[in-house]
């Protein structure tokens, strides 16, 4: 059992609740009230119906995004999104060891879903346009912000209008990234393959600044608070919000999720799965609306 | 077999002495230079408390324990090997598959072979691993992996071989067809086994390559050594401990190849000492390894 | 499809920064690993060693980490590169290590006659390698050494990992912003890599031929 796991209960549901789920073999906080859902219940042929009587699921997700999707210590993914993943199965009366989680890159996850290889895809996956045309999207369960982080004590970057000139590091083909390049044309785009990559070459001087998601961010300054700081509290200068990819025109199943994330909005588990993971060092937003085009 | 250097003649007084020259003179440089890359690393705070990370885990969010730490890395090596100890025979025996159709005595047969060792090998493999899992019907990431590591070693190892056979002494072949035999059994008995062993270091330094480039496997999710570094620096969110983590990856990496090195030379020197009597090949022995 | 006409300038970017990467690498591991062949056979134990610890050490660590060390670890000595110039280095450490690997086993090929008719005519050392041995070990090394520069185009895509817009990176790049045509996007860069091995290959097939002698 993590430490991540043991902070939120030992906060929130006290030393009894740890012991019951600790005996539980150390599964999800928010999963492990799976209540039994018949399987018939569903239409007979929908998505819902297959899943909930195969009892698996396999979703996918990033293993490597601090606090939405990361690889935690026993291989499994911890992390926001999978919380999310676990309510969508908890939904359909699978419980987390039912759900089979496979590894997601920015380049795998429309091919996943339109070959079947994933069911849905929860991993910080911004919905748009381009990506409509292949999948569909359920959500959004969390609008993320592009934020900056520079060394602790240098003012010199006061925002994304300041960038002219200087060295910002991102993720190669990720959506800030993308979007320094073209919205901030004058800035000088520093591109590796891992977040820790873009912070070493910060400390190190190579690169003045670090942009992607706040909550990234926000958990390597939280890391590290007297080396990193962000720039202006934080504050965001775009809109990402993340959306549940599933298969293309299925809208029964696609309705579904989306009922799922307003009843987690509704009775509060959304915010406590976002309490036990991101929560750790942004504050609870608001839920976001569900867009169900 | 061979007694004393083949290259150069058994040094003299002159020439010893002369070497002993250039022998410190070359270790002391080596040794200045070790000694200045250390203290200027020193000097920026490389050899810190970060390599503390090893021993204890740090107190942060991300809840790892030190044995957790070791066994991420543990079991990306696991992950390492299988990819590799089911892609090295398969990739070794479509090789002979596909060197043996290059020689085979329909051109178009040949023809054949040979575009498909040269588009194989001239795919990124990252790419073959990703194909693989969308192509092959219930590919698992493993799987998909063993496709790509396959796909490509194949084609290098049928390369490789090929050079060897080509490098034999046309006299073995004619010998052969004196004797009577048929050039499938030549091919099979005569030319195959020598080539194995003549580019030997070649083909083991491409195993050795099979081996890394299990790493391109996050294409597909498949969580090898290095991946699991990189998650467990990524999860610990602070990247001062990317470098003692990499250093160990580093030294699994040798440590393994080094071996597997080393085993390939012994099975070669063994196999060189039964068959001194014979001298089929007066080769392969320029070079003490 | 589209998707791939409509980015047509970055792939072309891309594609010549890649076989930039690996043009330059590819000749300076050319001269480095031969040199490091000649000195793992040369008569100075100390050069042998040296050559031996290099060719042995870059040969069995992932690129990726060669990589890091030159990218991260050089700084905190006080070196900076451009990425470029870092992903040149790396590349160039780590193929010629391939090349002295593929070097060697070309001067194994050569009939241990040849040295020794060499020597007792007289000849030097050097005189030895560089007319009679090395001539000898290039025409069994060639196919290797053909298929370590195809493996070396393919591993500039490393150098994406390192803050170089290479083919690679732009395909992650890419397939970003165009996520509806994967597929599409892949088969192109995969192209781009066959534009340049596939004429490396038949080019490796060209040159054994003419340097073949009759046996």
């Amino acid at each position: 059992m993590s430490l991540t796991r043991r902070l939120f209960l030992t906060t929130t549901a006290g030393s009894a609740a740890v012991l019951t789920l600790a005996a539980c073999g150390g599964s999800s906080d928010s999963g492990d009230e799976v209540a039994d859902v018949d399987p018939s219940s569903f239409e007979k042929g929908s998505t819902m119906a297959k899943l909930a009587d195969a009892g698996k699921i396999t979703i996918g997700t990033k293993f490597d995004q601090p606090l939405f999707g990361q690889a935690g210590p026993d291989g499994d993914p911890v992390g926001f999104d999978v919380e999310i993943g676990k309510m969508v199965a908890a939904a359909l009366g699978i419980k987390p060891d039912g759900i089979e989680w496979t590894e997601t890159v920015t380049a795998n996850r429309e091919p996943f879903i339109e070959n079947g290889q994933v069911d849905i895809v929860v991993a910080t996956y911004t919905i748009n346009d381009e990506r409509k045309k292949v999948v569909d999207f359920a959500g959004p369960y969390y609008v993320a912000g592009q934020a900056l982080m520079v060394k602790k004590g240098d003012d010199a970057i006061g925002g994304p209008d300041d960038l002219k000139d200087t060295n910002v590091c991102s993720v190669e083909g990720s959506t800030p990234a993308q979007n320094i390049e073209d919205n901030y044309p004058d800035a000088k785009l520093v591109t590796f393959d891992t977040y820790s990559k873009c912070v070493t070459a910060l400390n190190n001087g190579q690169a003045d600044s670090v942009t992607t998601d706040n909550v990234i961010l926000a958990g390597f300054v939280k890391a590290d608070e007297d080396k990193l700081q962000m720039v202006d509290k934080g504050k965001t200068f775009t809109k990402e919000p993340y959306g549940i990819g599933l298969k293309k025109d299925d809208d029964d199943f696609r309705a579904f999720i989306n009922d799922t994330l307003q009843k987690a909005y509704d009775d509060g588990s959304w915010a406590k799965a976002w309490e036990s993971t991101a929560g750790q060092v942004l504050p609870t937003p608001e839920p976001p609306t569900i867009d169900k085009y | 077999m061979s007694s004393g250097p083949v290259l150069y003649d058994v040094p003299g007084p002159d020439e010893k002495k002369r070497e002993r020259l250039v022998s410190w003179i070359a270790g002391a440089v080596l040794v200045v230079a070790i000694v200045a890359v250390g203290w200027r690393l020193a000097a920026n705070g490389v050899f810190d408390d970060r390599w503390r990370i090893l021993l204890e885990a740090p107190t942060n969010f991300a809840g790892y324990q030190v044995g957790d730490i070791w066994s991420a890395v543990f079991r990306g090596l696991l992950n390492t090997l299988v990819a590799a100890v089911i892609s090295l025979p398969l990739a070794m025996i479509l090789a002979v598959l596909l060197v043996s159709l290059r020689a085979a005595p329909w051109a178009p047969v040949r023809w054949l072979a040979s575009a498909v060792i040269e588009v194989f090998r001239a795919l990124p493999v990252v790419l073959v691993m990703f194909f693989g899992i969308l192509v092959l019907p219930g590919a698992s990431p493993l799987m998909a992996v063993v496709f790509g590591l396959v796909v490509y070693n194949a084609a290098v190892f049928a390369e490789i071989l090929r050079a060897g056979i080509n490098a034999l002494p046309a006299g073995q072949t004619e010998a052969a067809y004196s004797l009577g035999m048929r050039s499938g059994l030549i091919y099979r008995i005569i030319q195959l086994p020598q080539s194995v062993r003549m580019m030997l270091p070649s083909l083991i330094a491409q195993g050795v390559v099979l081996i890394k480039d299990s790493s391109l496997g996050y294409i597909v999710g498949y969580a090898e050594l290095l991946r699991q570094i990189s998650r467990v620096a990524d999860a610990l969110t602070d990247a001062d401990y990317l470098l003692p983590l990499l250093a160990v990856g580093a030294a699994v990496f040798v440590t393994l190849n080094v071996l597997l090195s080393r085993l390939a030379v012994w099975v070669q020197r063994r196999g060189r000492l039964q068959r001194r009597g014979a001298r089929v090949a007066r080769t392969a022995t320029l070079v003490e390894d | 499809m589209g998707s791939l006409i409509a980015s047509r300038a970055a792939i072309g970017d891309a594609f010549l920064t890649t076989l930039f990467l690996a043009g330059v690498s590819g000749v300076l591991s050319l001269l480095l690993g031969t040199l490091l062949a000649a000195l793992r056979v040369s008569p100075y134990a100390p050069l042998r060693t040296v050559a031996t610890v290099y060719t042995e050490f870059l040969r069995n660590t992932p690129l990726t980490i060669v990589f890091f060390f030159y990218v991260f670890v050089t700084p905190s000595m006080g070196f900076t590169f451009g990425y470029k110039t870092a992903a040149i280095t790396a590349l160039t450490c780590y193929t010629s290590a391939f090349v002295a690997e593929a070097v060697r086993s070309g001067i194994n090929s050569v009939a241990v006659g040849q040295a020794e008719a060499a020597r007792s005519l007289g000849m030097s050392f050097s005189q030895n390698l560089s007319l009679v041995v090395l001539p000898q070990a290039f025409r069994t090394a060639i196919p290797p050494l053909i298929s370590v520069l195809i493996a070396l185009v393919k591993n500039t895509s490393v150098a994406g990992a390192f803050s170089v817009l290479e083919l690679f990176a732009l395909s992650k790049r890419l397939t970003n912003v165009h996520s509806a045509d994967v597929i599409a996007i892949l088969i192109g860069i995969a192209l781009c890599y066959l534009v340049i091995c596939i004429p490396l290959g038949r080019l490796a097939a060209a040159m054994e031929r003419k340097v073949a002698f009759a046996r």
